[in-house]
Formats: structure tokens, sequence, C-alpha cells
């Protein structure tokens, strides 16, 4: 059986530049992986290449064992493959509820339908139901703007799993959350993501997020892939803990105060 | 849409056209002119919605107007549901070929470009002696499933189909706004990387809003050549289309009645400017749109909403 994602020899040069190069990387249903690297080593263009954002220079992309070289965004998204954005890419102006009908209508009912109201009783009722999952239900009828960060990555993450895609990527879910809100959001989003059975990789920066959430990493430096394997494994690496986490990782400890939080959250 | 809302927009357009055809025969041809406007000017609201401004509406609008009056004077038919269709038909399929190029441009790209297409016409109908060059042709009175009203009643004739689309393709347009082809244009407009991801096609969504609009311009000339009773290629030039952009401006896009009541203030508006000051009637309209943006940015619906707002905050 072929792997969900399958990377062959993944380049992308912007001129002189290599952003990416020699990636080669296989993910397959249920696994959870987080993506680690300093800023620009190559995490956020991988993503990109494998979301068809932007095209590889050479190489190719698998999904399910077919090549998705040279699709549009749309195809990719449609052949199961979901993102998440850095910044929260949404439909600023209208109300979340909006938001979340619009979604429902291209990622669900997939039928750009003329005259068929989209405010269905029925469709508010599942709509809402999505953002009681994600817990941002509250928020349901107010605009999109004037919402926090946080609520905004929710909604992005809630909007980009409605087509239940086998693969999703996440670029920095936890960027620009508040610290005290971080294992919360992620508390929010893996439980949606473990629940759908859907490979998950996310691009993160904080370690304790990927020692929590993480069963495997990927450790990106200077646009190749440094290391590759089980997150404690990966992050006890003395040249990863040198080239990307800039510091000792005390996993020991790490691990404890980790599992205690967890315990704390979901008790 | 409610059987009472249906019930009050009929009975609504019923008192719309017995006041037309109790107007001066200048005011009811002013009217007209407007219904005719009012509907070219709910395509580019469409548009607008999406963040698309055509200049080029123009177009299609001349392009109705020619097929109108092609048909009653060379091929002899008159009647003006045929005619209809017809000016559709056409705007239509010409709308298909060209949006494919089109639509995927924006902003001031899109805006030039569907500027172009309209001067492109207006070019090959100057040179067309044919068509009267730029002295346009006449456009014989319509019928009406047989029916052939005199020249007076002809003009009566054109108000009450006018009015009648005006009322059903309005309605229509609330109810497509209301869907996700309607939603899919504010989606566009604010987003369209989210809109991709969530697997729809931006293009498709551009595409069929860029034929709708000119299915509706399309209308709009036809109406204006068969009351006019002349086609002439000034309805193709720039100017036309801007003119259709400082209507849309000046109603706004928040609703489908926007376009048609603005529609009528323009005319109302351009007429009394022309009486007051025959040679800067223009410098009018100017400040009057200058007054338009500086205080109501959104357009004249905005006083509308303004007043909902006020009821709604009263009763709560």
């Amino acid at each position: 059986m072929s792997a969900l994602l399958k990377t062959v020899n993944l380049e992308r040069t912007f001129g002189a530049v290599t952003a990416a190069t020699d990636i080669n990387v296989e993910l397959n249903t249920g696994e959870v992986v987080g993506v680690i690297g300093s800023n620009g080593a190559g995490k956020t263009t991988f993503i990109n290449m494998v979301t068809g954002y932007i095209q590889p220079s050479s190489g190719d992309i698998l999904v399910r064992g077919k090549s998705i070289i040279g699709k549009s965004p749309r195809d990719v998204s449609l052949a199961g493959v979901g993102r998440s954005f850095q910044v929260p890419q949404l439909f600023q102006e209208l109300t979340v509820l909006e938001n979340m009908l619009i979604a429902f209508g291209f990622s669900v009912d997939r039928k750009l339908s003329f005259l068929k109201p989209l405010r269905s009783k029925e469709k508010v009722e599942k709509a809402h139901a999505v953002l009681r999952e994600y817990e941002i239900e509250q928020y349901a009828e107010e605009v999109v703007s004037t919402l926090p960060q946080g609520v905004r990555k929710l909604l992005d993450i809630a909007m980009a799993m409605l087509a239940e895609p086998g693969l999703m990527l996440l670029d920095e879910p936890t960027s620009g959350v508040a610290i005290e809100d971080k294992f919360l959001l992620m508390d929010t989003v893996m439980a949606a993501v473990r629940k759908s059975d859907a490979a998950t990789m996310f691009v993160e920066h904080d370690m304790e997020v990927v020692l929590r959430y993480a069963d495997r990493v990927l450790a990106f430096y200077d646009g190749r892939v440094l290391a590759d394997g089980p997150t404690q494994t990966v992050l006890s690496d003395a040249k990863v803990q040198e080239l990307v986490v800039g510091h000792h990782l005390d996993l020991s400890e790490n691990e404890a105060s980790t599992s205690k939080e967890s315990a704390h959250v979901r008790t | 849409m409610k059987t009472r809302s249906l019930a009050l927009l009929f009975v609504f357009g019923l008192v719309v056209i017995a006041g037309g055809l109790l107007l001066p025969q200048w005011m009811s041809y002013l009217f007209t002119i407007a219904m005719g406007k009012g509907l070219v000017v709910l395509g580019l609201v469409l548009l607008m919605r999406a963040g698309l401004v055509s200049f080029g509406q123009g177009l299609y609008y001349c392009v109705g107007a020619y097929v109108a009056g092609m048909l009653t004077q060379f091929v002899g038919v008159t009647d003006i549901l045929v005619i209809m269709l017809a000016s559709v038909a056409v705007s239509v399929a010409i709308a298909a070929i060209i949006g494919l190029l089109l639509c995927r441009y924006r902003e001031i790209f899109f805006a030039m470009f569907s500027m172009a297409f309209s001067m492109i016409l207006y070019g090959l109908l100057v040179r067309n002696q044919f068509l009267g060059s730029t002295d346009g042709f006449n456009v014989a009175n319509p019928s009406l499933l047989g029916w052939t009203p005199g020249a007076e009643a002809s003009s009566d004739l054109v108000l009450i189909v006018a009015v009648f689309l005006v009322i059903v393709l309005g309605a229509v347009a609330w109810r497509y706004l209301k869907s996700l082809s309607g939603y899919a244009g504010e989606a566009v407009r604010e987003n369209e990387i989210r809109l991709e991801y969530l697997g729809g096609s931006v293009f498709r969504v551009v595409y069929v809003k860029y034929i709708i609009a000119a299915g509706l311009a399309a209308i709009g000339g036809t109406i204006t050549a068969l009351v006019s009773g002349h086609v002439d290629p000034e309805m193709a030039y720039w100017t036309t289309s801007g003119e259709f952009v400082f209507i849309a401006l000046m109603g706004g896009t928040a609703h489908v009645a926007a376009p048609i009541v603005a529609a009528v203030l323009f005319e109302a508006l351009r007429t009394y400017a022309f009486a007051v000051s025959p040679y800067t009637w223009q410098m009018i309209l100017g400040f009057a749109l200058l007054a338009i943006i500086l205080f109501m940015p959104s357009g004249l619906w905005s006083l509308v909403e303004r007043f909902q707002n006020k009821k709604a905050r009263k009763t709560s």
C-alpha cells in the first residue's frame, strides 16, 4: 500500500538561494508529525510545496501514490490535503458563522448553488456544531476581523478540516497565541484531528508543544531534513539540539512537566 | 422569499407601472431609461461585491441595444420577448468568450481590460457604414405576442416590460446574493487563497458573475434601444460605462434595490442639472458624486441601513 504522502528528492530554489533540497519524507494515516527548524530552514517552503501553493523546482510529491506536481491549491485540496496558515486566511469582513457556511458550501456540498439560501436552518445547526467542537461557538455572529488571534486560528483550522482531509498541514498553529492559551488551542485542534484519523503535520517553534503532541519529528536545517524520527529521539539528538533547538533540552524534565499539564488540562 | 413579500413586491410593481403610465411622457421615458440602466448597474454591483469594477459594461449594453435594433430593422422581428432573449443570448455568448481571458485579472487590470473590449466594439461600430457609423440607426417599435401598439403605446409597453423585468430580476438577484454563489463573491473579494483551499474555483465564481452581469447589461441596452427608438456607438463608449460605475457608487452595493433607486435618482439629477446649467451640468454631477463619496462612502443605501439600525436599537 502506498504512503499517504511521499516526497521524492524535493527541491525548491529561488534564484541562487536553495530554500529546500533533498527532501524525502513519508507519512502515513494517523501519524502526528511536528516540523521544527529555525527561520529560513525550509519548513514553510516544504508545506507550501506539498499544498500546491508553490511548485518544487525538482522532485516529486505523491499523495496516495499519485503525483500532485503542477496541481493548483484547489486540486491539491480536492486530493485530500488540507492546510491552515501561519496568518489565518479567512473572510475577514464576514462573521464566523458566514465563514463556516461558505466553507460548508465549498468543502462539503461542493455545489455552487445559485438560488438555494446559504443560511438554511439545517446548515446553520451543522455550522454551530463544528464551532462548538472547536469551542468558538460564542463568536458565531462576530465579524472575523474583530476577533483575537487564537479564535481566528481555530476557525482557520476548523474550516480546513471540514473537507475531512486525509492529510492536514498546520503552519505554526500556535504563533501569535498567548502562552497560556497554546495548550488549550492545541488540545482542541488535536482532539478534532484525532477524531478524523487524518495524518497531521504541524510546524512549530515551541518545543514543549512539539514534545506534547507529536509522535514523530522532522527537523529542518538549511533547507534539508536534518533528522526524522520519534519525537524523543530527534529532540535528544545533539546536532538537533545545537542547530535547531539552539539550547540543551532536558527531555526528562519536559516530559514530566508536560504530562503534568496534560493531566491538568484533561481533568 | 416569503409569499407575503412576493405579494407586496407584486403590488409594488403594479403601483410603479401605474405611476409610470400616469407620468408625463418625458418623465416616463426617463423612468424607463433608468430601469434599463438600473439593470446594467445591478450586474455591475454583482461584480463589485466580488471586488471587481468593470469599466466595460457599455460593451454588453451596446450589444443588447444593437441586437434589438438589427432585429427590428433588418430582420423584421419586433416581438419584445424574442428581442430580449436574442440580446441576452448574443451578449452571454460574447461574455463567455471574453470572460475566459478577463476573469483571470483583478483590480485595475480587470477594469482596463473590460474597458478595452468595449472600446474595440465602439471602434468597430464607428467604422461600420452599414450600421450607421457614428450616427447609429433607428429602432422600430416593438410588439408583444402579436399585438402591435401605436407609437405612444409602444413606449408604455417597454415601460411595463422594464418594470416587470426589474421586479423579477431584482427578486432573483436578491435570492442569488443569499446563496453560496452570492456569498462566494464576497469570499473572492476577501480571500481568494482560502476559497481555493476550500476546494472552490475562484475563476468559476468570477466567470459566472461576469456572464450574469453581461446578460443584465444586454437587457438594459435592449430596454434603452426600444424606448428611445435609436442606437449609436456612444453606448459602447467608455463614458457610458463610467456612468454605470457612477450610479453603482451612488447607490452602493448593499442591496439589489440600491442600483435601481440610484439609476432613477441619477437620471433625475442629470435632467435637472442640464436644465439648470446646460454648459456645466457635468460639474453638478461631479459635486454630487463627491458629496456621496465623502459623506456616504457606502452609497445612498447606507441611509436605509442607518435607519434600519436605528429602528432595531429602539426596538431592543
